[in-house]
């Protein structure tokens, strides 16, 4: 027994190493299931807190392409509104609840944001408080950037499009054939398309947008251009489609994040037909 | 060690935490070489600590950058493969009589050659391990090993500058 103690006690810094190591990976493995709770992150009050001080001082110097962005935004808003305004010769009838928007918006300031490893994450300057809730769709003007995953009273993070864990439902706008996007981890301006079918008829240049399937992103919201198709390698039966996304992740300042309101619904009638909802 | 070595050691350690937070974050040279250069602050702390502190030490180091860089657990569990194994391979690759009891092995004390085998190989098991966390699945073998070695030359050239810059020759920091 005294010799076991002992011989424990002689490795004792070995096992000390495999517990830490354990720990770690444990960590590594529970943070990165999609579904599972963040214990530790960025959204934690104090972390939050100093990197929206560093993002106080570096998008100081973003400001002016910031604002040259707003506006360009406001003035395509403008122009929308003017064609929606009724005439002063006609009238509009309230016709029936389809028409009722089911998608709300609200924006946020990013205060970090990160490109260079396989699973990147935002952090974004906006929590429960402000009626954030885990699953919201992240986009900007440019085209959509990811989802949110974990909030807190003031930060939440998300889910950055070059997340290899991310799955977002698409389809290609001229031919309505839909597929999934997914970064390969590689390049950070370009996503893969996938699960589109061989016959289809694919061209470089074709523009890629949310197909609105599932309860996330609206349809319609830019993804990005086609700039290459091949046939898949590993399955011959699909095509490997290369998006170059219209977002430039380097220069995030400000996203829109968006909430369906009848997500609920969609979700439990999902759930009752025992299908598993893709993002 | 006495209170005042103490204290700049963890004056340093802050330092680097900070330098590597702030500015080091999103920085990759062509995409493929990170600079780890907080590990200073591990791989000069002297001979004199044991393995289990050491491990402890980085343990929470690694732990507070992966809070910071959204990737839990990854740096944590390269910087604990780092503490410990820094001590065996300090013995192994220091000559015959062992190094002074308090002596550290930075590169005013133990010269440039024997600084650049003892750092990087530390170095590259570092960030082979972080690398191989990070690009489970999805990296290829290869792309592994080449960003663990340009990270690795990166930060070792980052160690270098620092303490050339930084240090005086006698005593330490």
């Amino acid at each position: 027994m005294l010799r076991i103690l002992e011989f424990l006690y002689r490795v004792r810094a070995f096992l000390l190493f495999a517990f830490l190591e354990f720990l770690a990976i444990w960590m590594i493995v529970a943070n990165n299931s999609p579904q599972g709770a963040a214990f530790f992150n960025s959204s934690n009050e104090l972390v939050g807190n100093a990197l929206k001080k560093q993002a106080d001082v570096v998008q100081f110097f973003s400001l002016a392409d910031a604002n040259v962005a707003l506006v360009d935004e406001n003035a395509s808003l403008k122009q929308e509104l003017l064609r929606l305004q009724v005439k002063p010769d006609s009238i509009s009838l309230a016709i029936d609840s389809t028409l009722k928007a089911t998608f709300e918006l609200k924006g946020a300031r990013v205060v970090a944001n990160s490109l260079r490893f396989s699973q990147n994450y935002l952090t974004l300057y906006k929590g429960a408080k402000d009626g954030i809730k885990p699953g919201m769709g992240v986009f900007n003007a440019q085209g959509i950037v990811g989802r949110v995953k974990s909030v807190s009273e003031n930060y939440s993070v998300a889910f950055s499009v070059l997340n290899t864990s991310l799955l977002i439902s698409a389809k290609i706008k001229s031919s309505e054939v839909f597929g999934s996007v997914q970064w390969d981890g590689g390049n950070t301006s370009e996503v893969q398309l996938l699960y589109v079918p061989r016959h289809v008829k694919a061209t470089k240049g074709d523009t890629v947008i949310t197909s609105g399937f599932n309860a996330v992103f609206p349809e319609g919201l830019l993804i990005g251009q086609i700039s290459k198709v091949e046939v898949n390698k590993k399955d011959p039966n699909y095509l490997a489609i290369t998006v170059k996304l219209s977002t430039d992740f380097s220069k995030l300042t400000y996203v829109y994040l968006v909430e369906n309101t009848q997500f609920q619904e969609i979700d439990s009638l999902y759930r009752q037909s025992d299908l598993i909802n893709e993002y | 060690m006495n209170i005042r070595n103490l204290i700049s050691y963890g004056l340093l350690i802050l330092i680097l935490g900070l330098v590597q937070i702030l500015f080091l974050k999103n920085l990759a040279v062509f995409g493929h070489a990170f600079g780890f250069v907080y590990l200073l602050g591990l791989l000069i702390l002297p001979s004199t600590i044991r393995t289990i502190p050491l491990m402890l030490i980085a343990f929470c180091l690694g732990f507070i950058l992966d809070v910071f860089f959204e990737t839990i657990g990854m740096h944590t569990a390269a910087a604990t493969l780092f503490a410990f194994l820094k001590p065996i391979w300090l013995k192994a690759a220091s000559p015959t009589g062992g190094f002074d009891e308090a002596e550290e092995p930075s590169l005013g004390q133990i010269g440039f050659g024997r600084y650049i085998s003892y750092a990087f190989p530390l170095l590259f098991v570092y960030a082979l391990a972080f690398f191989i966390a990070d690009q489970w699945g999805i990296g290829g073998f290869f792309g592994v090993l080449s960003k663990s070695f340009f990270s690795a030359l990166f930060t070792l050239i980052l160690t270098l500058v620092v303490q050339l810059l930084f240090f005086s020759r006698k005593r330490g920091i």
